[in-house]
């Protein structure tokens, strides 16, 4: 895979480049026809999922925050694949799209949206917490940047345990300025862990432009301060960006430490299902809308004639199904009987609850 | 049993050092833990048996590492978290509350938090008010959490390595002023078991509930009023959450009088839901409203005559136990 080349500017800063070595191939020639129809579909089922929680949202059958991974699908693909199933991700509240992704079912993501026993976490979670421990999937966080420090205790453990697994820890562009990610890089660096922080860069926190939130707008340069090799890798391309975690991930495995990478990315919706965005222009976001990751990977993938029309209408129409189906469970489903409340706050069975 | 005395430090560290020999994933992670041992000497010498990798100082980042415990917790480790002192783990507050705590519900069982929480909290000598508050209370309100508050080495030690082996994130409370205080502790191995309260001393005339270092003062006080023939029974909480509600009903069966001693506020404390629990279960057996001794409903502050205004003591507990008493 290909190796991350790290220079130097004149500050001393990691210049931000994943780049194979050796002579320049062709995108499309260093991945297969597998890798691209495995992109498109798992972008394709976020992107159809994502459309249908944002109607059902509209019509009051997904309640509480809802916050859409539209317009950033191939930061998940490209994560996917360039990572080993072994190794442990975490993310904030935004995770219907890295919870799909990483194989945790449609039928158990809209159950769970709906607040089914059927959910990926028996109607507990909601939205903002899908967790699969078979997965490595460990949350769903709702505290913005709390799980920085978390994704850098699960790779605390890895290092611990001896194992080679690397975590990917992702976070938005407003948990950046988190102290808690400060602490988080400075402790990472120092300690060596195994651990890829993924800053997502859509460009606002909420309603917050990144502009409006600091003086330091290249958000890389944050990882720079602790000496952590930070790079900048463009989110709407799967290529680059399964190129730049497979280059931090062997960095992590070769023990070398944590990896900062800045993912240039776009929702197209806004921060929740209750923002109507008014903070961006119209042009912006069609302009992000241009670079569309699933219709970039679909016109690639035609292009190499990996794959035909016929084809692609099938994986449409295969995903399209998946889709009504995973409405259908979730509608069917039973929802948590109320005795549910006192499981699962704590591991001790008998716990003695205070029950009046 | 053979025992020796030995001070309280001695005993917290004894329950870390073999929890950590018996099992791997246990390890001690805190400001100034290893090549200072200590910053009150707790750790003192396990950085030479454990080497860095099991014994780790930090920077000064308590809700970073105390989230880096949370998620080694979450991913198989068992860490035990100490804090300087509790009043700097109001940094760490979101991730003990909003991390270790709802960690197993928000994943619907599936990821556990093995993690505890450790440190020194209330008052201390003249350290001003952000250096003394207690936070027992605090935690205790967060279901998720275990809260322990001990006052003596013996239930450190036994209660200490019930923590570090419990399946569910506990919240430790020690003292400053304590960590020089000699105990008997048994040679052998022990465990005292989380949730139940201890009967320190038995009496017939009023029922004192205390824990931590207000313990001494509980035990002077009834010390004076024996001497007026006043028993009163002694009860040690030892864990704030669940609370051992049975105990205390028990004995203010047999008393049917209460005097609660905190050292803590007086609003929303550990005594309040105490007497609510006792109005509701032991109602017909009170002959006299339960009364508190808890530290003035103000910020502590630096001046002698200050702090020993703000702290409860023996005439204030003799004075509650003898109005619940009606007797002057």
């Amino acid at each position: 895979m290909a190796k991350t080349k790290v220079e130097k500017d004149q500050n001393g800063a990691d210049v931000a480049l994943a780049q194979p070595k050796g002579k320049p191939v062709k995108e499309a020639e260093r991945f297969s026809a597998e890798t691209y129809l495995n992109w498109y579909e798992i972008m394709l089922r976020i992107r159809r999922f994502e459309e249908k929680a944002g109607q059902l949202y509209g019509q009051q059958k997904i309640r509480g925050f809802c916050h859409l991974y539209i317009g950033q699908e191939a930061v998940a693909a490209g994560t996917i694949s360039a990572l080993q199933a072994d190794d442990p991700i975490i993310t904030a509240y935004r995770d219907h799209g890295m919870a799909l992704a990483r194989g945790i079912s449609s039928n158990e993501c809209m159950a769970e949206l709906y607040g089914k026993a059927t959910g990926c976490t028996k109607g507990k979670g909601g939205s903002m917490h899908f967790f699969s421990k078979e997965k490595k999937f460990f949350g769903g966080h709702g505290i913005v940047g709390a799980q920085i420090p978390l994704g850098a205790g699960l790779a605390f453990a890895e290092k611990y345990k001896g194992n080679a697994n690397v975590v990917a820890c992702f976070f938005g562009d407003g948990a950046a300025r988190q102290g808690a990610l400060h602490e988080t890089f400075n402790m990472a660096m120092t300690w060596k862990l195994p651990v890829i922080f993924l800053c997502e860069n859509n460009l606002y926190a909420m309603g917050t432009s990144v502009a409006r939130s600091s003086n330091v707008i290249d958000l890389k340069k944050l990882g720079s301060a602790y000496d952590m090799p930070s790079y900048d890798v463009d989110g709407m391309s799967c290529e680059k960006v399964h190129d730049a975690i497979a280059s931090a991930a062997e960095h992590c495995r070769s023990g070398k430490g944590p990896v900062f990478l800045e993912v240039e990315t776009y929702r197209y919706k806004g921060h929740s299902m209750s923002d109507p965005a008014k903070y961006r222009t119209k042009e912006e976001v069609e302009e992000y809308k241009s670079k569309d990751p699933i219709e970039t990977t679909l016109s690639t993938m035609l292009k190499k004639k990996f794959v035909t029309m016929a084809e692609v209408e099938a994986i449409n129409q295969r995903i399209m199904e998946e889709v009504d189906e995973c409405v259908k469970f979730a509608e069917e489903s039973p929802y948590p009987d109320p005795s549910e409340i006192y499981t699962d706050n704590y591991m001790q069975q008998d716990y003695p609850f205070i029950t009046d | 049993m053979e025992t020796r005395k030995i001070p309280f430090r001695q005993a917290l560290r004894e329950a870390m050092v073999e929890e950590m020999r018996r099992e791997e994933s246990v390890f001690l992670m805190g400001e100034e833990v290893a090549e200072y041992n200590g910053a009150y000497k707790v750790s003192q010498g396990m950085l030479e048996e454990f080497s860095e990798r099991r014994v780790i100082d930090t920077p000064i980042s308590e809700l970073g590492f105390a989230g880096i415990g949370v998620g080694a917790a979450m991913n198989g480790l068992r860490p035990i978290i100490e804090f300087m002192t509790w009043n700097f783990a109001v940094l760490a507050f979101d991730q003990i509350v909003n991390s270790a705590a709802k960690m197993l519900s928000m994943s619907a069982g599936q990821i556990n938090v093995p993690i505890v929480f450790r440190g020194p909290s209330a008052s201390a000598g003249q350290l001003g008010a952000q250096h003394s508050q207690s936070f027992e209370n605090w935690m205790a309100n967060v279901p998720g959490l275990k809260v322990i508050s001990v006052s003596n080495p013996y239930d450190a030690k036994g209660l200490l390595k019930s923590a570090i082996r419990d399946d569910d994130p506990v919240c430790f409370f020690e003292s400053e002023v304590m960590y020089g205080d000699m105990g008997e502790v048994p040679e052998e191995e022990y465990l005292i078991p989380i949730g139940k309260a201890n009967v320190t001393r038995e009496g017939d005339a009023v029922t004192i509930v205390s824990y931590n270092k207000m313990m001494k003062i509980a035990h002077a006080a009834a010390d004076e009023l024996a001497k007026d023939g006043i028993h009163a029974e002694v009860i040690d909480l030892r864990t704030i959450r669940p609370l051992d509600v049975e105990t205390l009903v028990n004995s203010v069966k047999k008393t049917n009088r209460m005097v609660i001693l905190e050292e803590a506020w007086p609003y929303g404390s550990v005594n309040t839901e105490i007497t609510f629990q006792l109005q509701k279960h032991a109602f017909d057996y009170l002959d006299a409203p339960i009364k508190r001794v808890t530290t003035t409903d103000t910020s502590i502050a630096y001046a002698p005559t200050l702090v020993q205004a703000f702290l409860p003591n023996v005439d204030k507990v003799i004075q509650a136990v003898k109005s619940s008493m009606y007797v002057s």
